[in-house]
């Protein structure tokens, strides 16, 4: 097993536009009111057309980083690049999932998957056609007429990412989008997920709590240390992903990973 | 309550109490409350009345010009307080005062300024029902989920679509709560303001019925005056259910 440990291995030197990465940090610093420091000068590289994820301790700065990310909310210094360019606010690379899903309850599956397109300006006959497509690819069909409170938490979630895919941005930014469901479910949507994005070859910035859900879908593993954030490791799980879930469970380096991930951040529990 | 909705319990009870008026009014031991059915016939006779119908179309008109602007302005005052905090500071208030102050009194005070025209009605909706529409339109604002607004913006959503497609029905279950308090406080203004002043429209009528002890168009006026505020009130009800099975499923 091969476990790149030093951010230093992944991430281009800041100021260097690396064709690899779709989402470059550079340098962050985010103080909240003043005196909140949550972030501190954080360098990240997210490679395009993988799935990175933010793991850190409760507070640690995974959900700023990515609303920094995602333009939802400013930096107090340092910068973001998209596809090499500057960003200071959202665009239609990027398309976030919540945790909390975020639909509008009013509004149907169907015009809430089309939600972006709307906004947008498409017209509601393309917006339709583009809807009922990634409704499908989520596994939804047939619920297209239904309404949010009728759908159960995992249904809805589905709902929310097969909003973000509509808009066809080319980085998904998602925050904790599974601890709103419940476990089974949860491995469930894993599995789809994966499956799903490595269909649409989206690049994917994923904050999680759990370190099994992190080793199972990431390419790359972004751990930070506590208040304020700063990148403490980076590391590349050398799993198989041709090998089935279960399997993928039960694979040695899977559990090694795990374990080694769970060292380093039990030391922060104390 | 429903009126057309069938909701017999309600409608029970209107008969009982319908029954219970019949028959202390034919006892005669009120005098002021002739039989519900003299009050029907003359009900009939007002309606078809011409003077009672130009009263009734300009009391409504003042109505519905007052309400109209006591909910653009009722809303957009919510919004504005809801979403500035500067404002709400300088608002918030005077707002709060004005929706609990005792506005009756104004009444005559607004006769002296506006007259004793339509005019006066329409300020009186208004200043009886705009404060609490902006009040609850503000406490619908403050409810909204940061994540809809942060979803809106992920998508570039321009201010105007933010407000029009996603606040303004996110808060709509309490606008909507708002309104239809707002309407019973102008009912209740309108028809304080009626007896206190009987100024113009059905003012003039009610002094006239109750100075010449005409108590079945008396009684008739005011059944009137009540049904249109249930209905319109039912009306608000109805809205209010259709949109009530989202309000409590926000975060
Ligand atoms: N709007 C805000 N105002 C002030 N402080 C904030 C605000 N949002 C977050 N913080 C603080 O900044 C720090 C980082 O918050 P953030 O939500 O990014 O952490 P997180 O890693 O996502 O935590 P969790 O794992 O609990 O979701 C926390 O200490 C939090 O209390
Ligand atoms: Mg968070």
């Amino acid at each position: 097993m091969s476990l790149a440990t030093d951010m230093t291995d992944t991430v281009k030197t800041p100021g260097a536009i690396d064709g690899g990465n779709v989402v470059e940090v550079r340098n962050v610093t985010k103080f909240y009111d003043g005196d909140i420091h949550a972030l501190d000068s954080v360098d990240l590289g997210f490679p395009a057309g993988q799935m990175t994820t933010l793991l850190g301790p409760s507070g640690c700065g995974k959900t700023t980083m990515l609303k920094i990310i995602a333009g939802l909310l400013e930096p107090t210094s340092g910068e973001i690049f998209v596809n090499g360019k500057q960003v200071t606010g959202p665009g239609p690379e990027r398309a976030f999932v919540f945790q909390d899903f975020a639909l509008l309850p009013w509004a149907t599956v169907l015009r809430n998957v089309a939600f972006g397109l709307e906004l947008r300006g498409d017209s509601k006959a393309e917006r339709e056609e583009i809807g009922r497509h990634y409704i499908a690819e989520v596994g939804l069909s047939g619920f297209e007429q239904k309404y949010p409170h009728e759908l159960s938490g995992g249904m809805r979630q589905r709902v929310g990412l097969a909003r973000a895919l509509a808009v066809n941005a080319d980085v998904l930014l998602m925050d904790e989008p599974f601890s709103a469901v419940d476990e089974q479910t949860r491995r469930k949507f894993q599995e789809d997920l994966l499956h799903l994005l490595s269909a649409e070859k989206k690049s994917v910035i994923f904050v999680t709590h759990s370190i099994e859900e992190a080793v199972y879908v990431s390419d790359q593993i972004v751990l930070l240390s506590p208040r304020p954030g700063r990148i403490h490791s980076t590391i590349r799980p050398d799993i198989d992903r041709g090998i089935s879930p279960d399997d993928i469970r039960r694979d040695k380096n899977y559990l090694d990973t795990v374990e080694t991930i769970w060292q380093d951040l039990r030391k922060y529990l104390d | 309550m429903k009126i057309l909705g069938y909701r017999i319990p309600a409608a029970a009870s209107l008969l009982i109490w319908g029954v219970l008026w019949e028959i202390v009014g034919r006892s005669g031991t009120v005098f002021i409350l002739p039989p519900l059915s003299d009050v029907l016939s003359a009900l009939v006779e007002l309606v078809e009345r011409s003077s009672f119908q130009t009263a009734a179309l300009e009391t409504l008109e003042s109505f519905a010009i007052g309400m109209t602007v006591a909910i653009i302005g009722g809303v957009a005052l919510g919004f504005l307080m809801g979403r500035n905090a500067a404002a709400n500071n300088v608002l918030g208030m005077w707002v709060n005062i004005m929706a609990s102050a005792p506005l009756s009194s104004l009444v005559p005070v607004l006769m002296l300024l506006f007259g004793l025209g339509q005019l006066t009605i329409v300020v009186t909706v208004i200043l009886f029902s705009i404060w609490i529409i902006a009040l609850d339109t503000y406490a619908g604002v403050r409810h909204i989920s940061t994540s809809l607004d942060e979803m809106a913006k992920s998508f570039s959503a321009s201010s105007w679509q933010l407000l029009t497609k996603v606040l303004f029905w996110a808060a709509l279950p309490e606008i909507l709560a708002g309104i239809r308090i707002g309407l019973i406080r102008a009912v209740k203004g309108i028809v304080i303001g009626q007896l206190l002043i009987s100024v113009v429209a059905l003012g003039r009528l009610f002094r006239t019925f109750s100075d010449n002890f005409q108590f079945e168009n008396f009684w008739a006026l005011t059944l009137i005056l009540f049904v249109f505020a249930l209905g319109f009130s039912s009306v608000l009800g109805w809205l209010e259910h259709k949109v009530e099975y989202y309000a409590g499923s926000r975060i």
